[in-house]
């Protein structure tokens, strides 16, 4: 990602990770979308209140439909946006919505516990985990970029 | 949490301020708290975007967090608190919001 002189961010993606991207943000979409209650999507709808449980359910009810809307619409801009290689400021946010939103999942599911120090020696990674740690570090080097595009 | 209801006498003229009146609403705080995923960049970027933080001031918060496990990002009435709570969920945060002790 790279912020242009007249504000427009260029996307210089090749189209093999723009298929990646999108597959990924289906299936999470999906996720949201047949099982909201899935203990890998806990991280996308944390509780609100921590000392009032009825005041805490009341919020699910309310914030836990747009939640999960909002990040279903954040999921359809980035789709919209790939076929395109120049993006708007609030296009960007919603990559890192939706990029964020497949950390998180991604995140839970390989149980991260502590502050990850990126791909390295120091991580133990059980065989059957690499395609989700592979998932999990190319979210994370695309969200990097774009933080970065933004903090200029 | 109660509200105040201003006493109106008849011949009384309640002016348009009075009657949105004192807040006696204690105040909440929203916190936010660490986790292991979101990375200090983005948490800083969310804290200048949400708030309108410098990014002095939202770096700060941000090592809180980190360094302390939590800390106060906003405070106000409650239905603001509710509504921060919400956009820093909609981004991925871990945040609460709790009566200011």
């Amino acid at each position: 990602m790279k912020r242009r002189p007249d504000g427009a961010y260029d996307l210089s993606l090749d189209p093999d990770r723009r298929e990646v991207v999108v597959d990924l943000l289906r299936q999470l979409g999906d996720l949201i979308e047949s099982q909201p209650d899935h203990p890998n999507l806990a991280r996308l709808r944390p509780p609100a209140y921590t000392d009032d449980p009825d005041a805490d359910a009341a919020y699910q009810l309310l914030a836990g439909e747009e939640l999960r809307t909002s990040r279903q619409e954040a999921i359809e801009a980035v789709i919209a946006s790939l076929g395109r290689d120049e993006l708007t400021e609030d296009e960007l946010w919603s990559w890192l919505q939706a990029l964020n939103g497949v950390r998180l999942v991604v995140g839970t599911r390989l149980g991260i516990t502590e502050d990850d120090q990126g791909p390295g020696p120091w991580r133990t990674t059980e065989p059957e985990d690499r395609p989700m740690w592979a998932v999990y570090d190319f979210t994370s080097l695309l969200q990097h970029d774009i933080v970065e595009a933004l903090s200029r | 949490m109660t509200s105040s209801t201003p006493l109106i006498s008849p011949t009384e003229i309640q002016s348009p301020e009075d009657d949105l009146g004192l807040d006696t609403d204690q105040p909440w705080i929203v916190l936010v708290w660490n986790d292991p995923i979101n990375t200090m960049e983005y948490v800083t970027l969310v804290f200048q975007k949400l708030f309108g933080y410098s990014k002095e001031k939202a770096e700060k918060l941000m090592l809180d967090v980190h360094n302390l496990g939590r800390a106060v990002v906003s405070s106000g009435p409650r239905e603001k608190a509710e509504i921060d709570v919400f956009r820093l969920h909609e981004h991925g945060l871990w945040a609460t919001m709790q009566h200011d002790e």
